[in-house]
């Protein structure tokens, strides 16, 4: 068993294109820095200064972790993570 | 060039005019790597703000994995600009994260003389902006 990572279109040059991936960790930050062990340079478009981008939206089985304990949020072996990029812009 | 049937782009324009003076958004979504806008799903703007567009992560979320199961991609991502031209912002250009989409900008800057209603597409890949013709057909 292993936490199953859903990759959006924009990540995919870094998974070879795959949809999504498995990876292990105790935290979103572990599973992170794990992903990067095999997908060299995927960590940096969503993590900044040891936390979520603002505009990276990530979600541990259906639940957006902003509102769970942001990159700290405990994850386990049988949990889906969802990464989608914001959709956002404006004039401003 | 992005081709688009006539209801679809009145459909944009009519969401675009209803939220004014609020940025409008939403997506034309299409069977994937067919490149036809198909299903037109307008999204909540969850900043409600005229000079800023957000959706709301939670609606994000279902509308992705929607999308999935239906085999279908975001052919447009369109919004509105509700006081300037319909050009991306850099704004826009920062956030832009779908390279295979189409991205349309509306404007209703002229809203209350109704005058023309700009509609422009554009790709928008690592940062690079290319307008593209936009040619409006009465079915696919």
């Amino acid at each position: 068993m292993a936490i199953e990572v859903r990759i959006p279109t924009i990540l995919r040059p870094y998974t070879d294109g795959q949809k999504a991936v498995q990876g292990d960790g105790d935290t979103l930050a572990e599973l992170f820095t794990d992903l990067e062990t095999r997908h060299a340079g995927i960590q940096a478009r969503i993590v900044d200064g040891g936390e979520l981008r603002r505009f990276v939206n990530v979600y541990l089985n259906d639940e957006d972790v902003r509102f769970l304990e942001g990159i700290n949020t405990k994850v386990a072996d049988g949990d889906n993570v969802t990464i989608l990029p914001a959709v956002a812009g404006g004039m401003a | 060039m992005l081709t688009i049937t006539q209801a679809l782009v009145d459909q944009i324009v009519a969401h675009a005019r209803k939220d004014h003076p609020d940025e409008a958004c939403g997506v034309v979504a299409g069977p994937e790597d067919s490149d036809r806008p198909e299903r037109f799903i307008p999204m909540l703007n969850a900043a409600m703000s005229p000079t800023f567009y957000e959706f709301d992560s939670g609606d994000l979320l279902k509308l992705y994995r929607e999308m999935d199961d239906r085999d279908e991609e975001p052919v447009v991502v369109y919004h509105s600009h509700t006081a300037t031209e319909a050009y991306p912002s850099r704004t826009d250009i920062s956030y832009a994260n779908e390279p295979g989409a189409h991205y349309v900008l509306v404007s209703t800057a002229d809203t209350d003389s109704l005058g023309d209603f700009q509609f422009r597409s554009y790709r928008i890949v690592e940062g690079e902006v290319t307008e593209e013709e936009v040619r409006i057909v009465e079915a696919y």
